[in-house]
Formats: structure tokens, C-alpha cells, sequence
């Protein structure tokens, strides 16, 4: 504890940089964001649960949460994929492909939405691939998988890269000579280092996910209790003046995220913790 | 995302030993699956847009670029961007200051809390300026008795933005800035370095690309955010238009192709930034050596 | 050490052209707000004012600015009325009137208005949106009843695109919900066009079928189980039909349907139902905001202008049913005869049938309650 408060002392800055800090998060995150909480608050705590309890809201919930998880998965193991990639191998244009993966987070999510609707609508360049086959992409929940895993994939793979550049290749030596192979390398050596990042992108992009509108719209179909999304429905009460049950819905949607963000911060808090001494052992 | 140390890419360690690698077979077909599945997600729509966007040809696509309502659209997303990426760059800095050079609790609170604009939908990151606000919002009787227009003019769409883009920055730096650790600044001021003397010669030295891809990410996502800016711009032609608003507007009167030619500016501005970007790095990183 | 010098110097520079640029910002949102600030003590009140000979007469005319809140589908109709306008008026009285517009789906549109928004007139989609504009105190509750026609100046009504040679041999509203036939119709939720569909094809089955209630319901049922994409609003159906290509039939209002044509050529054609829905687009003059800007004037002028020979013109030529007669007669050919049923006199005005069918738990969500 002396050493902590050593530091303190050490390092100058400390009050005005966390003032500041928390002075900006609040005026710009903080308090606006209670103002949705006091709206909701307008219902009475019946109104309230009947708001967010009915079915539609419920299914819209469901359908949110698990199109983001799926989409979250994907980028996990693809995002692993795309990061190991572009740290291990040479190839040609691989610049390039690297500053790529940042095009989602660029690109206004409404034509990202409008773009993948062309690709993959059933008379599109993939769509009309897929139809024949009996497959459909665009207005059911594949759509909107595709379009959370577009939105998704830089959280992955931009948490992972870094990692990945940086780990030391001590260890992998060591095994390489005592005789595991390769795959085994990577699952007992090498992923357990990655799961902590995987994790914070894995978390990211679900609760990005969770919440995304202007991409999904376009390629959901809309369809009540098939693939409307939650967002959608705080849309639509909206449309309706239903300011205070539109806040509600939204404030669930905000609490599930919040909840995954901080259970996911700990867990990797806690991970990195117990990484350092277990290596400094 | 969170925190990609930008510069160990081009640095000497990382070429990869030869006996730490798969077998040629195996990493062949790795890269060709993380480039086909990268083809079907990102590069497709991208290709789609700039396909639709010069479906009509070169003129057509810069006489939609140049058109009136198009340079006023780009403009008020410049001036978005250029007062909410540095105020968020700011913020971001002091962030990652104070949470990684010193131990206090509620820490995960804390970052939880900047993660939060990610997680936040963005319809609703509109609504609750609106809530705050608006005309029936909570400060709205005291701003219209002042006359102060916030939303439905710029004010209210630097705001959203600056909501939309707040982490970015912080995020970058928090990992990165958490793996060097005090030392070194705890070196200097030792040595007698006042604050911002340490500041400027150690720390930003050493954070200045992951402070840089930050403040590129930021930016790009600043001028292409379309949910929260929609809810609070008020959608006045060449006035309270961004760009990407812009691009919905076109989309809505049957100019696709006009529409994709915004929306491949857009993109192509975004890409560039991060091609220069990772270009000076590499020639930094050849001079430093 | 220089590349970092050069790299803080670019962080410096960026931060004083940020600086400048808010500053500039700030001057920019203030000017017009001064403007308006100035304006209202002008006409309204005369008391802080000089010349207090002068009270709102135009004898120096000044540049107006109006702000008209409008819906999608009418973009077309006001970039050419909004030019119209502004020659009348400089003619009139010499001064310049610009007219911002704004276009959205049409509840989206008041809700801003209701917000803080400062349109000068509004021209929705329904009255019912622009009744929500009556309890924040921002025009009065017999708004409708200031102009001519229950302050609607063009009508329109709901029709059938369907793909050219009608394939599917689509002639009314009951062969919508025959098997194997996809329809396209925006989200009665949040477009206030599928709202007039949705009635439409309720007052068929009431009317033309003789249906009571449960029949009627298992109509609209049958009818949105033929539906594979609800889209916001109607720009984004019609998109849907003509560019993704899905769906057999659009349910669209007419002038949508004739503006597809022109845009889309002769892949496609109209078809007239036996029955439709009156749909009243109206305008109304935002009390509250007119006021304090000191635009009343001007913008009842430009209400108004809707009405006469040109303004009716400018509407039959985008499309709209034109109300006064003779420029109805002569774009007689334009329009199908059909009979067609209203709002207030078939479905008890905008209040009932909202509550009745779109609101929570109304007729709409029942058809997609499952069990119901």
C-alpha cells in the first residue's frame, strides 16, 4: 500500500487528470444518460414492466441478444484468425488488408446496411448464389448476423494484434524442443495468453451488436417477432410519442451492455492479474 | 480495438522463426480463409459501393460530389469532426493518465464507463440529448427562454458525435500506455522533470502512434456516424446535413448511384488516412533505427 | 527527437484549428438566432423599436426565411413549389424568401418539431401527426380548420405497382392475400403511408366484403402473412420492390406509385383497387414558432399559394389529386375513378382509428400476437 501512494506522490497529475476525467464523462456520457433513466421513470413501476415485459419487446430482446452473440462468436474465431494472420505471415498486399479491417468503424452505418442489402437481397451478387440453394441471407436473422459480424470484426481482431506482436516467443521455443506439436503449442501455450483480449472483443463487439441500428434495418426484414430488432422497437414507440416507454426499453437494452462490459473488465482484470503471477512464479 | 501497439509490426523481433511457424500447406489455407471470409464481409460492400457509385459514370460521380447540398453536408461534418476528435483526444489523454499511471478504486468502473458510448445504441445516444435538450426536454424551457439552439443545429450534432467517438482515443492508449508502465516517467521526475516536461518528452514519445490511430479512428467514425447525428439534426437541407445524412437523403430520392458516390468518399477518405498512417510508421520506425 | 517535434507541432496546430473552428462555429449558430431575435421585436411587438411608425408592413422588404417540416414522398413537389413560391413573392412584395426543407418519415418529422425543431409550417403525412403538435402548446387544436379543405390542399390515395403485365393478375385488395403473392408495404408503426394501406384494406373487407371484426382481422392476418419485409417507411419499400426486386405487389400512395414510374420506367404498372382511402396530407402553420420568428405572414402566404391555380398545378404535376376543380378537370386522365372511403367519416377520425389499430395492443399488433 506504502508503494501505491509513493506513486502518487512520484508521478504529478494525478487529481486534474481524474477530475478532468470524470468531469467529461460526465457532461457528455453520464448525464445525458440519466435523463433516459429519469424519462423511464415517468411510468409507474407496473407500466414500467408491462413496457418491457410484453412479448414483442421480449422477442425483439431475445432476437438482438442472440444475433449479437452469434456474430460475436464468429468474430472470435475469425478475428483470431484474421489477427494471426496479419501478424505471422507474409503476403502480398497485406498492408493493405490491415488497414482494411478499420473500414467498418468508417463507413456510415447506413450504407454499410444498404451495401450488404445489395449483396446478399436474393437477386444480389451472393443472394442470388445462396437462393438456389434454398439459402436466404437478407430479411431473417443470417442478415443480421452478417450485418453485426461486419460491424464487429475490428473490436476482435484490433484487440488480439497487439497481443499477439507482443508475445514472447520464449515459451513457444521451449515446447517447440521439447517435442509438442504445433497445434498443441498453440492451444496450451499461446491461446491462454490470447484469452484475455479475445475476450474484451468478444465483449465489444456483442454489446455493439446489441444496440446497432442503421446496418440491420436495411437487411432485417423488420418482420414483429422474427427479425425486429430491440432498437428498432424504441423506434417505433417513439413513432408512437411514447417517449417514456421507449426510454425504458432502451434502458434495459443499456443495462444488459452495462453489465457486459463490466463483467467482461473484471474478468480481464482479473486475468491479466493472475497471468503475471503465475509467469512471475 | 482496445489498444493496438502500432509499432512492433515493422520493429526488428518479429521475424517469425521458421521452426515457430506451420507447415506452408497449413498457413496457406489460413490466409485463404481470413481473406475469403474478409472478402464476403467487408470487402464486398466496399466494392459494392464504389461499383454503384460509378455506375453512371466519372461525371456523374463528381457532379455528385460537387453538388451544393454535397459541399455543405461535407463541410458541417468537418467542423463536427474537427471540434470532437481533438476535445475527445484531450479527454482520452487525461483518461489513460490518470488511470494507468496511478491505483485508485473503482478502476473498472471507471473504464467500464468510457467503454459504455460503444455499447450505447446509437438511436438511443440521439434520444437522450433530445431528453436533455429538446423542447420538452429537461433544460429545453431554460434554453429557449435564452435562445440557444442545441439541437437541431451544430452544436447538438458536435455533441452526438463527440458521444458517438468518446472512447476511441482512451481506449487506445489505456493497453498501451498500461504495458510501459511508470518507469520510466517516475525515472524523469527523479531527475527533476516537472509534469508536462515528462509528458511531452517521455510519455508522448512513446504513445504517439496508438495516440495517432486513435485520433484517425475517432475522426473516421466522427464523420460517418449516421444514427445519433440523424436523431438530433433536424434534417434542414444544406444546413444541419452531414455527410452521411447527406447520403440517406440521396438514397431516399432514387440517386443511388449519386448516393454511393458520397458514401465511397467517405470510405475512400477513411482508408486513405490509414494507409498514410501505417506508411509513416514504417518510415519512422526504418529512421529510428 | 525531430520526428517528435514535427508530430507535437501537427498536435498543436490541429488543436488551434479546432479552437478557431468552434469559435467560427459559434458564430455561425449565434448569427441566426440574433436574426430571429431580431425579427419577432420587429413585427410582433413594436414597442422596443424606433420606428414605431412601421409595424409589420413589407415596405422594406426583407429576406424571409421559412422552414417547412415535411414528409418523404413530397421532396419532388415542394423543390419545385418552393421555386414557384419564391418568384410569387418577390413579384408581391419585392422581397427574397427562401425555404429551407426538411424530409423524414412523417411521425419523425413532428416529434422533431415537438422537440425544438422551428418549422414555420409543417405538411405531414396525417393529421394525426400533426394533432401531436397541439398539446405542447405549439398551434391550436382547431388547427385544421385555418385553410381551405380541412387544410388540405392535394389529396392522394393508396394504389397497386405491380410488375409489368401484372403476372400475378393482381386486381384487388382480396387477391392480395391469395397464396404465393408477396406484397410490399411499409411498417403502419412507423410510415404514415402504410397506415392509410393498412385502412384501406380494412375498409375493403368491412365494406366491400361485409366482414365483421374477426373476419376482418383474419383478412389483414392472411394479408400480412404475405408480407416478407416491413420496411420504415415508404421510400424504403418502394426501393425494396423496384431495386431489390422482391414482392409481386406494392402497396404504395399514388403519387409514390406514378413518381416510380417516371423514375423507373415501364417495368412496371398501376393498378386502381375497386376501393381505397382518401388520404389528407394536411398543412397547418406552427403557431409557436411563426410567432417568434416573426414569419406568420409569409409563411400563410406560402400555405396559401398551394391553393391557387399554380400551386394546384405544380401538385397535379408530382402526382397529387388536385382539389380545386379546374385543374382536377384537366388532369382528369392522370387519376383512376375509384370510390374511396375516408378517414373521418369511415374510421372516426385520426384519433379512433389510431388508437383503435396501431396504438399498443391495437388490431395491428394482434395479427402478429401469436395465439391470437
Amino acid at each position: 500500500m506504502t508503494r501505491f501512494r509513493k506513486k502518487e506522490r512520484i508521478l504529478p497529475g494525478f487529481s486534474i487528470t481524474l477530475g478532468f476525467t470524470i468531469l467529461y464523462l460526465s457532461l457528455i456520457v453520464l448525464i445525458p444518460l440519466a435523463a433516459l433513466a429519469i424519462k423511464s421513470a415517468d411510468l409507474s413501476a407496473a407500466q414500467w414492466w408491462k413496457t418491457v415485459s410484453d412479448p414483442r419487446v421480449v422477442a425483439s430482446y431475445r432476437l438482438s441478444l442472440t444475433t449479437a452473440f452469434v456474430a460475436a462468436a464468429v468474430n472470435f474465431v475469425f478475428g483470431l484468425l484474421l489477427a494471426w494472420v496479419l501478424v505471422r505471415y507474409e503476403f502480398p498486399g497485406k498492408r493493405i488488408i490491415d488497414g482494411l479491417i478499420d473500414l467498418p468503424f468508417a463507413l456510415p452505418t447506413a450504407v454499410a446496411g444498404i451495401a450488404l442489402t445489395t449483396i446478399y437481397a436474393p437477386k444480389g451478387w451472393v443472394g442470388s448464389l445462396l437462393e438456389p440453394l434454398g439459402i436466404k441471407v437478407a430479411y431473417t436473422p443470417i442478415g443480421i448476423t452478417i450485418a453485426l459480424i461486419f460491424i464487429g470484426i475490428p473490436f476482435v481482431v484490433r484487440t488480439v494484434q497487439p497481443v499477439l506482436q507482443d508475445l514472447e516467443s520464449d515459451m513457444e521455443e521451449a515446447a517447440v524442443m521439447l517435442g509438442s506439436y504445433r497445434l498443441r503449442i498453440f492451444f496450451k501455450i499461446i491461446l491462454p495468453d490470447l484469452i484475455p483480449p479475445l475476450l474484451t472483443g468478444f465483449a465489444l463487439a456483442f454489446a455493439r451488436g446489441i444496440g446497432e441500428y442503421g446496418s440491420v434495418v436495411f437487411i432485417s426484414g423488420n418482420m414483429p417477432m422474427k427479425t425486429e430488432i430491440a432498437p428498432l422497437l424504441i423506434i417505433t414507440k417513439l413513432e408512437q410519442y411514447q417517449y417514456a416507454q421507449a426510454a425504458a426499453v432502451a434502458v434495459v437494452l443499456l443495462l444488459i451492455s452495462f453489465a457486459l462490459l463490466l463483467v467482461i473488465n473484471i474478468l480481464q482484470r482479473w486475468s491479466n492479474r493472475r497471468l503475471r503471477t503465475v509467469k512471475g512464479a | 480495438m482496445a489498444g493496438i501497439v502500432t509499432n512492433p509490426r515493422t520493429s526488428k523481433k518479429h521475424a517469425v522463426k521458421p521452426h515457430l511457424s506451420e507447415p506452408g500447406i497449413v498457413k496457406y489455407v489460413l490466409i485463404g480463409i481470413a481473406l475469403l471470409f474478409l472478402s464476403l464481409i467487408v470487402l464486398l460492400p466496399m466494392a459494392a459501393v464504389l461499383v454503384e457509385g460509378f455506375r453512371k459514370g466519372w461525371e456523374a460521380y463528381l457532379s455528385a460530389l460537387t453538388h451544393p447540398d454535397a459541399m455543405s453536408a461535407l463541410r458541417l461534418t468537418l467542423i463536427t469532426a474537427l471540434i470532437a476528435v481533438p476535445l475527445n483526444t484531450i479527454f482520452g489523454l487525461a483518461a489513460a493518465w490518470a488511470i494507468t499511471k496511478f491505483k485508485f478504486r473503482g478502476k473498472n468502473l471507471l473504464v467500464t464507463l468510457i467503454d459504455l458510448p460503444f455499447a450505447v445504441s446509437p438511436v438511443v445516444s440521439g434520444l437522450i440529448y433530445v431528453l436533455l435538450f429538446g423542447a420538452q426536454g429537461l433544460l429545453g424551457p431554460w434554453l429557449d427562454k435564452h435562445d440557444i439552439d442545441i439541437i437541431f443545429a451544430t452544436p447538438g450534432i458536435v455533441i452526438a458525435t463527440m458521444f458517438v467517438t468518446f472512447p476511441f482515443v482512451a481506449r487506445e492508449l489505456i493497453p498501451l500506455m498500461e504495458t510501459q508502465g511508470v518507469t520510466d516517467e517516475e525515472a524523469a521526475v527523479s531527475l527533476g522533470a516537472k509534469g508536462w516536461r515528462v509528458f511531452f518528452k517521455v510519455t508522448l514519445p512513446n504513445i504517439k502512434w496508438g495516440l495517432l490511430y486513435g485520433m484517425i479512428l475517432c475522426n473516421a467514425r466522427a464523420m460517418g456516424e449516421f444514427g445519433a447525428v440523424s436523431v438530433v439534426s433536424g434534417h434542414i437541407r444544406g444546413e444541419t446535413n452531414t455527410l452521411p445524412l447527406h447520403i440517406e437523403i440521396l438514397y431516399n430520392e432514387y440517386q443511388f448511384s449519386a448516393a454511393f458516390a458520397v458514401a465511397s468518399l467517405l470510405m475512400v477518405l477513411a482508408v486513405v488516412t490509414l494507409i498514410i498512417k501505417s506508411v509513416l510508421e514504417g518510415r519512422m520506425s526504418e529512421e529510428s533505427r | 527527437m525531430k520526428s517528435f517535434k514535427t508530430f507535437s507541432l501537427v498536435l498543436i496546430a490541429a488543436l488551434i484549428v479546432t479552437v478557431l473552428a468552434a469559435c467560427g462555429s459559434k458564430n455561425n449558430s449565434s448569427e441566426p438566432s440574433k436574426s430571429n431575435a431580431a425579427s419577432p421585436s420587429a413585427s410582433a411587438s413594436a414597442s422596443e423599436s424606433p420606428s414605431a411608425s412601421a409595424e409589420p408592413s413589407k415596405e422594406v422588404p426583407k429576406d424571409i426565411e421559412l422552414l417547412n417540416v415535411s414528409y418523404d414522398p413530397t421532396r419532388e413537389l415542394y423543390e419545385e413549389f418552393n421555386k414557384s413560391f419564391a418568384e410569387y413573392w418577390k413579384e408581391k412584395t419585392g422581397g427574397n424568401v427562401t425555404i429551407k426543407q426538411s424530409h423524414g418519415g412523417s411521425g419523425k418529422q413532428a416529434r422533431s418539431v415537438i422537440d425544438g425543431l422551428d418549422a414555420d409550417v409543417v405538411t405531414l403525412a396525417l393529421g394525426f401527426d400533426i394533432d401531436a403538435l397541439v398539446e405542447p402548446g405549439l398551434l391550436k387544436p382547431d388547427w385544421q380548420t385555418t385553410f381551405e379543405q380541412n387544410s388540405t390542399p392535394y389529396t392522394s390515395t393508396i394504389v397497386f405497382l405491380v410488375r409489368k403485365g401484372n403476372p400475378k393478375a393482381i386486381k384487388d385488395w382480396d387477391d392480395l392475400i391469395k397464396d404465393g403473392i408477396q406484397v410490399i408495404t411499409p411498417n403502419p408503426k412507423t410510415s404514415g403511408g402504410a397506415r392509410w394501406n393498412y385502412l384501406a384494406a380494412w375498409g375493403f373487407a368491412t365494406k366491400t366484403l361485409g366482414y365483421d371484426e374477426a373476419q376482418t382481422l383474419d383478412f389483414l392476418k392472411k394479408l400480412f402473412k404475405n408480407v416478407p419485409v416491413l420496411d420504415t417507411g415508404a421510400r424504403g419499400s418502394t426501393t425494396t420492390f423496384v431495386e431489390k426486386g422482391i414482392g409481386d405487389v406494392l402497396l404504395a400512395w399514388e403519387n409514390e406509385a406514378y413518381l416510380a414510374l417516371k423514375e423507373f420506367g415501364d417495368n412496371y404498372e398501376i393498378v386502381t383497387p375497386s376501393l381505397s382511402i382518401l388520404a389528407e396530407p394536411p398543412v397547418a402553420l406552427v403557431d409557436k414558432n411563426v410567432d417568434k420568428r416573426g414569419t406568420r405572414e409569409a409563411a400563410t402566404e406560402y400555405l396559401q399559394y398551394l391553393y391557387t391555380e399554380q400551386g394546384q398545378e405544380i401538385a397535379a404535376k408530382n402526382f397529387y389529386r388536385p382539389r380545386l376543380q379546374s385543374v382536377a378537370d384537366k388532369y382528369k386522365d392522370q387519376f383512376g375513378e375509384l370510390n374511396l372511403l375516408t378517414i373521418d367519416q369511415d374510421f372516426g377520425g385520426w384519433n379512433e382509428a389510431q388508437s383503435k389499430h396501431f396504438s399498443d395492443g391495437g388490431t395491428f399488433d394482434q395479427i402478429y400476437t401469436p395465439g391470437s
